[in-house]
């Protein structure tokens, strides 16, 4: 529960500050606001849905109206000529709000470097994480979402970036066992060839 | 199969098919600009050629070209759903002079197609019942698929915000906010 402390013993009764009391309420009831518009909308539907299930987090109601929603997630590219649509959007929704730039278009224009691409949400509205990806599994996704709620608990406002995560304890030296297990008897490749 | 088609042309139009070619079935047509519109209408209207679908309308921008032949090359390319037959038909323009005739009352898919060349290219065809930008905004500045437009060259409609930002990003790869996890060694990573 962030900095919150007890305060009280056993008497059942504990202090924290309201800032610290607000944020962890606003974390884990984030209604949001989808705005897809290319390949990613695949990639977000799928962290949204029941395999993935990002309700576990408290973030699962799509609000189709800006001025309802507390996160905006910006879902793919964004063209110049959507630009204004999606400054709109930002500026309609209520304080407090964030954005989240999902995949490698939204954050930087990706490979679009030409006459009708946006290069990065981030040149017309703030952004608080960017989520890489060409498009981002749901495991990203659902990453950036903890990675927002954590910045909420805490009351940052600096952009983040997802960074890459390691492998739990024990799991690269087991991949590694698979791997030669599956190449045994089988002749080396060398790099020449 | 289709040289039919050409052969159609030829005895049509006489000596206003500037040249013929014939490859693995791709038949082309290079006319002079005067006949464009009554080429298109003879190809829909034979009944030996009975074009009745219309496929695409586009052009190639060669700059280099403009001297002798001309800049633009306009194409349409038509099908047959009947006689199973189809041809390309070209014509080219000059630089100076990027006018054509419109085929939108003759080929209705034509009307889009001809849209995004006048917005891509800067073709103006005349008698074309809405001839306006399609894709890019009725701000925009030039023509973006024309060689001569600088490929990265934007034109924002919303002003950018205040601050310093390259392709990479507004800040350095350490900056950013603590997230309480270890990196990943790239060295280690196999999956």
């Amino acid at each position: 529960m962030g900095d919150m402390t007890m305060g009280g013993g056993e008497s059942g009764f504990f202090t924290t500050k309201l800032e610290s009391l607000l944020g962890w309420a606003r974390k884990y009831s984030l209604f949001q606001y989808p705005f897809a518009t290319a390949c990613c909308g695949m990639e977000f539907f799928a962290a949204a849905g029941p395999k993935y299930d990002i309700a576990r987090f408290g973030a699962e109601a799509p609000r189709f109206s800006p001025r309802q929603s507390d996160v905006l997630w910006v879902v793919g590219t964004i063209s110049q000529r959507q630009a204004p649509a999606l400054k709109r959007i930002y500026e309609q929704m209520l304080e407090p709000k964030w954005v989240i730039s999902f995949g490698t278009c939204a954050s930087c224009g990706g490979f679009y470097d030409n006459y009708a691409t946006l290069p990065g949400i981030d040149k017309i509205i703030p952004v608080d994480v960017y989520i890489p990806g060409c498009p981002p599994r749901p495991e990203a996704v659902l990453d950036g979402l903890m990675l927002l709620m954590d910045k909420i608990g805490r009351g940052d406002k600096t952009p983040a970036v997802l960074k890459n995560t390691a492998l739990p304890e024990g799991v690269p030296e087991k991949l590694e066992q698979l791997y030669q297990i599956r190449m045994k008897g089988k002749a080396p490749v060398s790099p020449e060839e | 199969m289709s040289k039919l088609l050409l052969d159609r042309l030829k005895a049509q139009f006489g000596d206003k098919v500037l040249e013929t070619s014939s490859f693995r079935g791709d038949e082309v047509a290079l006319l002079d600009k005067s006949v464009w519109k009554a080429a298109a209408t003879f190809l829909r209207d034979d009944p030996r050629c009975a074009c009745d679908y219309f496929v695409d309308l586009s052009v190639v921008d060669f700059p280099d070209e403009d001297e002798e032949k001309g800049r633009f090359s306009v194409y349409l390319i038509v099908y047959s759903t009947t006689k199973k037959h189809r041809v390309r038909i070209k014509t080219r323009l000059f630089e100076a002079a990027p006018e054509l005739d419109s085929v939108a009352d003759v080929y209705v898919g034509a009307n889009w197609g001809e849209r995004e060349a006048f917005d891509m290219f800067g073709v103006k065809f005349a008698g074309h019942p809405d001839l306006r930008r399609i894709l890019m905004y009725e701000e925009f500045v030039g023509y973006p698929l024309r060689k001569d437009y600088p490929a990265n060259k934007t034109q924002p409609l919303v002003e950018y915000r205040e601050g310093t930002f390259d392709k990479l990003g507004p800040f350095l790869p350490d900056e950013g906010m603590p997230f309480d996890r270890a990196p990943v060694d790239p060295k280690s990573s196999s999956h």
